[in-house]
């Protein structure tokens, strides 16, 4: 059985990128920080709640994620509006003017991930690609992708139309696609 | 549907939502003729189901330096 300093410690090391996911959600650094040291007390407070029955670090995430989803429902009711990035490169330059795709935008083949080592580096790049959409669009798609929340309850909580979240994520998921493609999957087929 | 784009906008929809069976049978007839948005199609289907791996990944890789 872990002592309360081994868990102490491994908390410390988990922080940093308890902090990176965080900001997927809150770009606002503090903001992030403080949600995760919120989650970090909590962790500590309920420690003998934890049965390890899920890794550390799982359990840890899920104290996150119900807090930032909290967070997220309660800024909501604060009625900030939710502003949809529309200036920088769009979609429609991966096509034609008869949007079909363009020679330098087609899709091509991809070597998978399917090896653990290979996906923690895959991850690195999936962030550097999502850290680099614009926020909004990020925005949406981590709430969608990683925290795994219906297009229904993320459009009421930011208070868009369901429309308009299947565009941003349409737009999300080229973007990301492209970026992915570019910076990871020919890469390792190259090496392959 | 002509066009890649909406195509691209419909397989991007079918992994939030059902479609409708109209959307359904414009993108089948799309994708049977486009190996483009195939691929396209095959690829937003991975990165779906990565990010549904993203937390267990995150798990194992805690296990493997113990």
């Amino acid at each position: 059985m872990a002592s309360i300093n081994d868990y102490t410690q491994q908390l410390a090391e988990l922080r940093p990128k308890l902090v990176t996911f965080t900001m997927l959600q809150i770009p606002d650094r503090n903001y992030a920080e403080d949600l995760v040291q919120d989650s970090i007390i909590a962790a500590i407070e309920s420690i003998d709640k934890y049965e390890g029955k899920a890794a550390f670090e799982t359990w840890v995430y899920s104290i996150l994620k119900y807090k930032l989803i909290d967070y997220i429902r309660h800024k909501k009711r604060e009625q900030e509006r939710f502003v949809s990035d529309e200036n920088d490169v769009d979609i429609d330059s991966f096509f034609n003017n008869k949007a079909h795709w363009n020679v330098d935008d087609t899709p091509q083949q991809w070597h998978n991930p399917e090896e653990l080592h290979l996906r923690t580096h895959f991850w690195e790049v999936f962030d550097f690609c999502l850290l680099h959409l614009p926020s909004s669009t990020a925005r949406v798609f981590a709430l969608r992708e990683l925290m795994e929340m219906e297009t229904e309850e993320i459009c009421d909580s930011l208070g868009i139309s369901e429309q308009n979240c299947w565009t941003i994520l349409h737009r999300a998921r080229l973007k990301l696609r492209s970026c992915l493609e570019r910076g990871w999957f020919l890469k390792t087929g190259e090496s392959a | 549907m002509k066009s890649c784009i909406q195509a691209t906008y419909l397989m991007s929809k079918q992994l939030d939502t059902q479609l409708t069976l109209l959307e359904k049978m414009s993108l089948r007839m799309h994708l049977f003729m486009c190996g483009n948005c195939n691929l396209c199609n095959d690829q937003l289907t991975t990165m779906h189901d990565l990010c549904s791996q993203r937390i267990t990944d995150i798990h194992l890789k805690g296990r493997d330096k113990e």
